[in-house]
């Protein structure tokens, strides 16, 4: 009989840390600047993923704040991103 | 039986982030990318925080993890939009497949407003033609 816990370490886990990989391989290979804003905004809501995972494994709801933090972080980069790549343009 | 519905929400949350970090890899084009990424890792994210708050048998982290799902929900959308419109006017170009592009010829260069007929001056954004990539080199 498997566990909880065993799944989350042994299934979930990996599967969002190779999804982070396969994110940063579009990080690198991205041939524009708007691809490569997606692909961090991705990264950081992944990581909020893997933080709550954390926190529940290690049961620590603590780490649920850093969440709040890393969303809104992850959107006022984006909202940041594409108000100057806009404004870029114009000149 | 507790044990049953968070293996399954935990599940079906890690899957829905694996196939947006998938979709993010394999999609021939940043819009056909954007659109496949923000919805999927939104859904994949919110089902794992429905996993803490269920596991925590604390109302407080019950709290948080709605704030976070809320604010998610909220942004998600606003953050894709923005950026899809920035992509727009600096002229990322589309896939070579597109059949139609809607919004060719539609916003106005200086002022950067959508109208609803296509303005007669030629200051339009790539001249009132949609901006197609002619090889797969292009937006990959």
């Amino acid at each position: 009989m498997i566990t909880l816990e065993a799944y989350f370490d042994y299934v979930i886990l990996p599967i969002l840390s190779i999804s982070v990989m396969l994110v940063f391989i579009r990080l690198f290979k991205g041939p524009a600047v708007v691809d490569r804003v997606v692909a961090l905004d991705l990264v950081i809501t992944i990581g909020i993923g893997i933080i709550t995972v954390y926190s529940i494994r290690s049961n620590q709801e603590v780490f649920l704040d850093v969440a709040i933090i890393l969303a809104l972080i992850a959107f006022l980069g984006t909202v940041a991103f594409a108000y100057y790549i806009e404004k870029q343009k114009d000149d | 039986m507790i044990e049953i519905i968070l293996g399954f929400l935990s599940t079906v949350g890690a899957l829905s982030i694996l196939f947006a970090s998938i979709g993010i890899l394999r999609m021939p084009d940043f819009y056909l990318r954007l659109s496949v990424t923000v919805k999927a890792s939104t859904l994949g994210v919110g089902l794992l925080l429905i996993c803490a708050a269920i596991m925590f048998p604390d109302i407080s982290v019950t709290t948080k993890a709605i704030a976070i799902i809320f604010f998610l929900i909220i942004t998600a959308p606003i953050g894709a939009h923005m950026i899809g419109r920035a992509a727009y006017f600096t002229g990322t170009p589309l896939w070579k497949g597109t059949i139609s592009d809607e919004l060719a010829g539609m916003y106005n260069e200086e002022t950067h407003r959508l109208d609803s007929e296509e303005d007669e001056s030629d200051d339009d954004i790539h001249d009132g033609k949609p901006n197609i990539a002619k090889t797969d080199e292009e937006t990959k």
